[in-house]
């Protein structure tokens, strides 16, 4: 259909910004379920009613009261370059799970439909038959996880795949040994929140030369009003063995923000590779900023044996305040970080995310490629740290921050910290900041493309390197969420 | 093809076409020539639908209906073509996805079907044989680290496989050598037919002495002042523009 143009033609840009309300967030929908969920409010009292509730032993009590009491004495971090009025913590649910009729082991036919519904309307049906072919799903609602998709499966070639309250009962060696070992609580101010208080996520163990036959995921929902998710990931990677896990999230569209604290932890023994996949969708607030998820998440990968190898790869595209920075401890001879990340700050969105390779072992190698993406109103902050230690002989680092700017009220700021106390190192940093200008998008136009189709085709050209390291049907889903935040957002 | 019939248009807040008319049938290939600031270039992109120019008064027909109540990206899928005199550089948008993209928009306007990549890459292979564009460059993103030759050279590859109705070449000549000039004017003359018009815009004859116009117009001060044939451009070569500019009434 024909569109007119007046004579007095606003530009391509202004029309398309007139268009902003447009895009919706279609994940933005509230599932009403029963819920037991705890009175609003952090104490030890309620470190200890999460903890009964779950019914953990002392030792894991003992973990999380350490962690509350030295939260208590951290003050807020002030550090990263975003801005919200401080949190009341005290106002804030720490645990909510949906009801559930029977107790014990949970199969997929004690869940409660309406959760199943929940996740298929998300696009992630949990029925084994309806399910990603190849893809096992541990689905997070809320605090608990409800579901974990192809347990049999996984479980005749040992690899241990559920939640993690399971994996404390079940495997309490293996959470008790590496729990903490890679952020232990004191880690961070919210970190040390999320020791004291998380309630479930995923737990993972690939044994001795085992290569992962499916890719595993969890999916992560908050659905409760005034409720945070802190949930807790730990992955394990013995020696010679192989993993590739994904991550997605999303949340309603509420007024007001809500709190998500996780702790990502990984180890990767001898020779063995983890890939950690993320696409973040999480509400990211109204076109006026209102509402959306603050996402101050801690995740860190222990490459402790010899040429073992880490990989993130994230494509944040969600979130009213997004502080994260997923990195890699290098300790192993030959071992390889890598981080692969695709920001984007819309609206009012801001982002605060990058990296720290950290390296410790000789010849270690790590890759940073970085690409942010601000439009409206959006800021995007690229924060990372290369260090290379004293004995790490031989380390390499390659760095690329590149920043995408729509229109002109919105931001983008690099800041790369090198630290090298080894002068055989090799560091490369390159960084580039561009626009999309008014006569690129009028050279599509002028080719017969719309303008939506220019922005795509850009924002996907800007990209491809992240993209390209998503796994199949993730880097189909991440291409369309990034048009979707995106849509009508030119100028 | 198109009729432009006293066409009033700004660029910016400033009256810069004053009053043009214009013919053009299918086949013909007409060259605006013209001094700086005559107005040659807004011409070509008021026609195109840029975005900062503003039409005031007048009427352009192509194909017998307004040509200014289409939209940009429609009037290019309707077969109207800019040859840009400065193309823009599309970092990470490959060649290739891009013209099958805009071609697939143009069939889709047509109501044809969507072409698959298997079947484009045989015709950008042909086409840029056709123009002798380099298959390398075909391969690379969108004008990204050419050089001022291979950004025109693309264009004129475009144009080869959009198959416009009608080109509309800005200053397609500047920044160009002899050599390459003369290399692209011989994939432009490759693209002559009897179902395609082309308005040249240029500053300088030399082009048209590989181009060869049947018609030439004199642009002075955002009218015509001036039409003729092919042998009016060498006119100009030896006499300039000054003496139209002095005195526009006699020379009419």
């Amino acid at each position: 259909m024909a569109e007119t143009t007046t004579p007095t033609a606003m530009s391509a840009s202004n029309r398309l910004l007139a268009d902003l309300t447009s895009a919706e967030y279609a994940a933005g929908f509230v599932t009403d379920i029963d819920s037991d969920a705890i009175p609003a409010g952090l104490s030890e009292d309620i470190v200890r009613i999460i903890s009964a509730k779950k019914d953990e032993p002392a030792w894991l009590l003992e973990f999380r009261l350490k962690a509350f009491r030295h939260w208590q004495t951290m003050p807020a971090p002030q550090w990263a370059r975003v801005h919200y009025p401080a949190i009341d913590f005290q106002s804030i649910v720490y645990y909510s799970a949906p009801k559930r009729k029977l107790d014990g082991p949970k199969s997929l036919a004690d869940v409660d439909p309406k959760l199943l519904e929940t996740y298929e309307k998300l696009g992630v049906p949990l029925h084994e038959r309806a399910a990603l072919a190849g893809v096992a799903v541990d689905a997070v609602f809320d605090s608990v996880s409800v579901a974990t998709t192809f347990r049999d499966k996984l479980h005749e070639v040992g690899v241990i795949f559920g939640s993690f309250s399971e994996a404390v009962r079940e495997h309490p060696e293996l959470v008790k040994k590496y729990l903490g070992s890679v952020v232990p609580y004191s880690d961070n101010f919210y970190a040390a929140l999320n020791s004291a208080v998380f309630s479930d996520g995923s737990f993972c163990y690939i044994p001795k030369g085992v290569k992962c036959p499916m890719e595993l995921s969890t999916y992560f929902r908050i659905n409760a009003k005034n409720t945070g998710q802190f949930e807790r990931t730990l992955i394990i990677a013995d020696d010679d063995s192989a993993v590739s896990y994904l991550e997605g999230c999303t949340a309603p569209m509420r007024d007001e923000n809500q709190l998500h604290a996780a702790v990502v932890e990984l180890v990767a023994h001898e020779n063995a590779r983890i890939k950690y996949s993320t696409v973040q969708n999480w509400y990211p607030g109204d076109k006026d900023g209102k509402g959306g998820i603050y996402n101050f998440v801690t995740k860190r990968g222990a490459c402790r044996g010899n040429k073992s190898k880490i990989s993130w790869t994230q494509v944040e595209t969600g979130s009213a305040i997004t502080w994260k920075y997923p990195s890699c401890i290098l300790q192993g001879d030959d071992s390889v970080g890598e981080f692969y990340s695709v920001a984007l700050a819309n609206n009012y969105q801001q982002a605060d995310t990058g990296t720290k390779m950290i390296h410790i072992g000789k010849n270690t190698r790590s890759t940073i490629v970085s690409k942010g993406i601000s439009a409206g109103h959006g800021q995007n902050t690229y924060r990372g740290l290369v260090k290379i230690g004293k004995n790490a002989e031989g380390a390499r680092n390659y760095s690329q921050c590149d920043s995408l700017l729509l229109g002109s009220n919105c931001g983008a700021h690099t800041f790369p910290y090198i630290d090298v106390q080894n002068p055989s190192a090799q560091m490369e940093h390159e960084a580039t900041t561009s626009k999309i200008s008014d006569d690129q998008i009028f050279y599509f136009q002028s080719r017969g493309l719309s303008a939506e189709d220019a922005v795509s085709m850009i924002v996907n050209g800007f990209c491809k390197e992240v993209i390209k390291e998503l796994p199949m049907e993730f880097a189909v889903e991440a291409q369309k969420l990034l048009g979707l935040s995106l849509e009508g957002s030119v100028g | 093809m198109l009729r432009i019939t006293d066409l009033h248009a700004n660029a910016g807040d400033k009256p810069i076409l004053k009053g043009l008319s214009l013919n053009v049938n299918g086949g013909e290939v007409h060259a605006i020539m013209g001094p700086n600031g005559s107005g040659k270039s807004t011409l070509a992109h008021v026609l195109a639908g840029r975005p900062g120019y503003t039409v005031t008064g007048g009427e352009v027909l192509y194909k017998s209906s307004p040509l200014f109540d289409l939209a940009p990206e429609v009037r290019a899928r309707e077969g109207v073509f800019l040859a840009y005199q400065y193309p823009v550089e599309l970092p990470g948008v490959s060649n290739l996805y891009f013209l099958r993209s805009a071609l697939n928009a143009i069939r889709r306007h047509r109501g044809e079907d969507d072409m698959d990549a298997i079947d484009f890459l045989a015709v950008a292979k042909e086409k840029a044989k056709l123009v002798e564009m380099d298959e390398a460059l075909v391969k690379r993103n969108v004008n990204e680290g050419f050089s001022g030759g291979e950004k025109k050279r693309n264009e004129i590859f475009q144009m080869a496989v959009l198959d416009p109705s009608l080109a509309i070449l800005d200053e397609t000549d500047s920044g160009l050598d002899i050599d390459a000039l003369r290399d692209v004017a011989a994939g432009v003359n490759k693209l002559r037919s009897e179902d395609r018009a082309m308005i040249i815009v240029t500053h300088y004859q030399r082009l048209l002495e590989y181009i060869v116009p049947d018609f030439v117009h004199v642009l002075i001060d955002g009218k015509i002042a001036l039409s003729g044939g092919k042998e009016l451009a060498l006119e100009l070569e030896s006499k300039g523009y000054e003496w139209l500019e002095k005195e526009p009434a006699q020379a009419r």
